[in-house]
């Protein structure tokens, strides 16, 4: 049951910052797996220990049992050192700490039903303005035509590609209704809502192709909404931006669309 | 004066006041009696989980099998709801899941606890002679049913049922076919639950007998207590939101709807869709969840009451901790309604927020460990009966346990980036209410089952129910976690479409097959359900040897629920007091006895 | 007989401990929810003005004064039906009748009111769709007119099919006029917000 680097704990991890969260996930697990040992053996024992035999009468006297106090006290410190020490920092890092556009690849991503819109700011390093109301079969994402930054723009559909060590920034936006930007492999996840510009950032580490799962119901084809992540060498990103004729509409059919 | 009171609406009160001499009809359909009322529930809660899991059924097929037609339930299904080779089309999986989810938690548990259990059983345990307001719960019920019928009618209606989650985000929402039927139904249901939680509340407060005082209430009337002012204060901004949402779908107006929508390629507003923008996707989050919080409490605040109910009397012994206990559900109750956004945490909310509603979850997390240790330390000392009640009230706390735990990960917003919106999500809420709630449901009916018909389940039968359930229970949901943690995202109609999907592909197929032995599992329940309230063995009033005060009244209590009336001399749980020869001693029995 | 007034506890005679009969605390209860239907109603008010770039003034495009007249006789309407109970108290059915039909007669003049507003506004091709405030102003007086409508309903009960009861059993009929206008003067609270809120800020 394992394909492409499936496991039965965690998939595999290549971004820089997902072992935080990993470590975070295992050591809840353990808190969980120890807590529920605890209250196990102590339930195990009453089932075995204190049936109904002849003679014996329970025991009305309440027992002090301390320790369900400090157990009790012991999650709650438990938790809230998780809580400090490893779940804030993480997140920290993870939405707030943007590392620099200078130094970081920035990818627009606009969904929409029910597939994955890629905007490249091309040779010229300025996004186009986007509009609604240029949204054409063969403009997707309703780039202004008038607009000279556009021109060299690089569109894609279902397809992304980013450098690998080096940051990547990507702001999210949608079409039509909500959908959910997931990289499992990169431990990313944001709600992708409409009306609104999301950035996330994130840094892989490894080379590879991976899924983009769209995690929020978005429609009837909201199971096919897949797209793929590729993440390049420095040189292989910057041929794979070449190869794209600037300002040409990506080639799609209906079946990208999934409608 | 109350012969004077009677007369002066004669017509309206005559179910009330002669339970004895009424046709059929009055006593058993449109009967204001608390019992009558809460078998009503009961039965329809019932039928509908059968139903809402009869949906689930059917998706699992096509999750074990992506693609393949469906066994003869396909040619059953509409042409929406099936492709050309009669295999689940995915307006079928989504119709169904939106639905499976409504049903299960608005149709079926929630009524079954409060409406069914509450009904039946708070009265009683309060040795009050009615509901507060009879005729209100009549109407509560009624609302109810005609709520689940528009429910169920939007099935058969043009464009369908519901198809966009039983969380009914916008825009999705707003755009889809059956959202509106969806809505009408929700605004009754509501209105139901809000009749019948003032009522409870009322109830409870006015009606206890002499000498009850709060703190010898049993443990499950403070559950319905608490679980009345969630429903109270949650559901009215449920109402708002779905006033908001229908406005939106019949007025054009744009309260979910923000600017520059383009759907099918058409810029909005358009004749369809006539939405000049504006408005906020969020904010139907925020309403949803405002209320959807507090529900999942009302889904398991009554039913860890049953569980307190079923332990104390069958280890023999007080419940360990009874104040801390219900200490605990109150404070469970206020802090349920500041972690909301604690489903919210992908929407992109700031690090403050994310943190806030990451540390009231940390918070709300501790009463549910104080009740569950508490039970577990109940057991110590005591001198178990393993009846069917016991065995089912014993697999909730292990099972509510994993449950619990699995809600750490996703209330730190951290994990939740990895876990937000997998199977992981599905597995541990269902872990608290199907074999935790659905568990305790059925410990309450082979508990109250002699009370209501004066004889016994089948012990037999319940052990041949207990067992397989258990297995499949777990069968079914473990998998599910594992499959999140692999990153696999819920409401996906066919998995094998991701690589985590296909990773993970072998327990979907194990799980379905669980569902599917589940059901046959729930036969003998079935049967036994029937066939004991006619052939079942006829028992005393008090056959478990209870202690509270339902057990005073005749099986089946007659109209008034008690042959005289009754005081209450002390805490609700007193079994093997010392120095006594009896092992257990009723509230109602005066001391000198 | 078993009467459900006799057999319920409290059904008229307060409890000695919380000081209510049933009905009254049932109505607070019902009211507490109503403060939560309207206050989330309320607070997507703020929220979605807050987040919009640009919101008319109420008062450039709603008709301010008509709005006024309805809070006075809203107001007034609330002071009737206290003046309706205070007679029931004195014995006076004939007079609290007569406050009674003067509460319907108010309420009708408000939805009165609010019709000519609403026709004006439709004419003027204001609808719900055009925009945010409008949506907002029609949901939120039309939820409330919704609830003017449903306290017309049960006043004309308590002065037509129901008004039996004050022979048979006066204190319950006292009680449930009393009910009746606690949620009564609820509506009017909501007004008193809605009228600030929507017309002049
Ligand atoms: C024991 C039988 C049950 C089985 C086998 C089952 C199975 C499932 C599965 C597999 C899903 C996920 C479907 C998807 O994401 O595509 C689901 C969703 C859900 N279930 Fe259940 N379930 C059961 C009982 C319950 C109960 C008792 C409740 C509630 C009280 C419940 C409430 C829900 C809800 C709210 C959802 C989410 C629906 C949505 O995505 O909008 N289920 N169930
Ligand atoms: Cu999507
Ligand atoms: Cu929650």
């Amino acid at each position: 049951m394992m394909a492409g680097g499936y496991s039965l704990w965690l998939p595999v991890d290549v971004s820089k910052h997902g072992f935080e969260i990993d470590r975070l996930i295992y050591a809840l697990h353990i808190l969980m797996a120890v807590l529920f040992v605890g209250w196990g053996i102590v339930f195990a024992y009453c089932l075995v220990r204190f049936r109904q035999r002849p003679g014996h009468r329970a025991d009305a006297v309440v027992i002090k049992a301390k320790a369900s106090k400090y157990a009790e006290i012991g999650v709650a410190v438990f938790e809230a050192v998780l809580l400090l020490a490893f779940a804030v920092p993480v997140l920290a890092r993870v939405k707030n700490q943007f590392p620099s556009e200078a130094e970081s690849e920035v990818v627009r991503v606009v969904a929409e039903q029910f597939a994955w819109n890629g905007h490249y700011a091309g040779a010229d390093g300025v996004f186009g303005r986007t509009d609604p109301k240029f949204i054409a079969p063969d403009n997707l994402i309703g780039l202004d035509p008038n607009d000279p930054h556009g021109t060299d723009d690089i569109i894609t559909v279902n397809e992304l590609h980013v450098p690998v060590n080096k940051p990547v920034i990507v702001r999210l936006s949608s079409k039509d209704v909500i959908h959910s930007f997931a990289v499992p492999a990169l431990r990313v996840k944001q709600d992708v809502i409409p009306g609104m510009t999301i950035p996330i950032w994130f840094e892989a580490a490894r080379l590879g192709e991976f899924d983009i799962q769209c995690a929020q119901l978005c429609g009837n084809n909201h199971f096919k909404m897949r797209g793929r992540i590729h993440i390049d060498t420095d040189a292989a990103f910057a041929e794979w931006k070449k190869s794209k004729a600037p300002g040409e509409a990506p080639k799609v059919s209906e079946e990208d669309f999934q409608l | 004066m109350s012969a004077a009171t009677h007369g002066s609406h004669a017509g309206h009160d005559h179910g009330a006041a002669h339970g004895h001499d009424l046709p059929f009809w009055r006593k058993y359909v449109f009967s204001v009696d608390h019992k009558v009322i809460g078998v009503q529930y009961t039965i329809t809660a019932l039928v509908f989980l059968l139903f809402g899991f009869s949906l689930m059924m059917i998706m699992r097929y096509q999750l074990a099998y992506p693609g393949r037609p469906l066994p003869i339930v396909g040619s059953w299904l509409g042409p929406g709801l099936v492709n050309a080779d009669r295999s689940l089309s995915p307006d079928g999986y989504n119709v169904f899941g939106a639905m499976h989810g409504t049903i299960m938690v608005f149709l079926a548990v929630v009524p079954l606890v409060v409406g069914g259990f509450g009904n039946y059983v708070v009265p009683l345990q309060i040795g009050a002679p009615d509901m507060a307001f009879p005729r209100l719960n009549a109407a509560s019920y009624w609302s109810y049913l005609s709520g689940g019928l528009v429910m169920f009618a939007s099935f058969f209606m043009k464009g369908g049922a519901a198809q966009s989650g039983w969380t009914s985000y916008a825009p999705l929402a707003v755009i889809s076919p059956g959202q509106t039927v969806w809505l009408l139904g929700m605004v009754l249901l509501i209105t139901s639950s809000l009749l019948g939680s003032v009522n409870f509340i009322v109830t409870i407060v006015q009606l206890r007998a002499p000498g009850l005082s709060f703190f010898r209430l049993p443990f499950f009337v403070w559950a319905q207590f608490v679980t009345a002012f969630l429903l109270l204060l949650a559901f009215p901004p449920l109402e708002a939101a779905a006033i908001l949402q229908l406005m939106d779908r019949i007025a054009g107006t744009s309260f979910f709807m923000p600017t520059g929508l383009v759907v099918s390629g058409q810029i909005l507003p358009t004749e369809a869709l006539p939405h000049t923008g504006g408005g906020s996707p969020l904010l139907w989050q925020h309403l949803f969840w405002f209320l959807a919080h507090p529900e999942v409490y009302v889904l398991i605040l009554p039913a860890m009451g049953i569980v307190a109910e079923v332990v104390a009397n069958n280890t023999r012994k007080p419940l360990w901790g009874y104040r801390s206990m219900v200490y605990a559900i109150i404070f469970l109750g206020f802090m349920s309604f500041i972690v909301w956004a604690h489903h919210m945490f992908m929407t992109g909310m700031g690090t403050k927020l994310s943190l806030f509603f990451a540390t009231t979850t940390m918070i709300i997390s501790i009463p549910s460990v104080v009740v569950l240790t508490a039970l577990i330390l109940s057991l110590w000392g005591a001198a178990m009966r393993f009846n069917s009640q016991f065995l089912f009230a014993l697999a909730f706390l292990p099972m509510f346990a994993i449950g619990g735990l699995t809600g750490l990960p996703l209330g730190l917003p951290a994990s939740d980036i990895h876990l937000h919106d997998t199977y992981y999500v599905i597995g541990h809420f269902h872990y608290v209410v199907a074999p935790g709630t659905i568990f305790a449901i059925f410990a309450g009916v082979y508990h109250w089952y002699p009370k209501v018909t004066g004889r016994k389940m089948s012990e037999l039968l319940g052990r041949v129910h207990f067992w397989p359930s258990l297995i499949c229970m777990n069968v079914i949901f473990l998998p599910m976690l594992f499959q999140g943690l692999q990153g696999l995202s819920r409401r996906t109609y066919d998995p094998l479409v991701y690589d985590a999907g296909q990773a993970v592909q072998g327990w979907h197929f194990v799980s379905s097959w669980g569902a599917w032995i589940l059901a046959i599992a729930q036969i003998p329940f079935i049967i036994n359900f029937f066939w004991s309230a006619v052939a079942g063995k006829k028992v005393s009033d008090n056959p478990w040897d209870a202690t509270t005060l339902e057990w005073a009244a005749p099986s089946p209590p007659p109209h008034g629920n008690f042959l005289k009336s009754v005081s209450v001399y002390r805490d609700p749980y007193v079994y093997s007091p010392p120095g006594r020869p009896s092992d257990f001693w009723p509230q109602n029995q005066p001391p000198e006895d | 007989m078993s009467a459900t007034a006799e057999v319920i506890p409290h059904t008229v005679e307060p409890h000695p401990v919380t000081g209510v009969y049933n009905g009254k605390f049932g109505m607070w209860l019902f009211l507490a929810s109503e403060i939560m239907l309207f206050g989330a109603l309320f607070s997507s008010y703020v929220l979605l003005r807050v987040g919009s770039a640009e919101w008319p003034h109420g008062y450039s495009v709603l008709n301010v004064p008509l709005a006024t007249v309805n809070t006075m006789v809203l107001i007034t309407s609330s002071v009737t039906v206290v003046m309706a109970w205070y007679c029931l108290q004195l014995n006076d059915f004939g007079k609290a009748r007569l406050y009674l039909l003067a509460t319907i007669g108010l309420a009708l003049v408000f939805m009165v009111i609010k019709y000519i507003e609403y026709s004006s506004k439709f004419e003027h091709h204001h609808y719900p769709r055009t925009n945010l405030f409008y949506g907002l102003y029609f949901t939120l007086t039309g939820l409330h007119g919704l609830h003017v409508l449903g306290g017309i309903l049960v006043f004309l009960y308590f002065v037509g099919p129901g008004a039996g009861m004050w022979k048979t059993d006066p204190h319950r009929y006292t009680n449930r006029v009393e009910c009746a206008g606690l949620y009564w003067h609820f509506v009017d609270l909501v007004w008193i917000f809605l009228f600030p809120s929507i017309y002049l800020l």
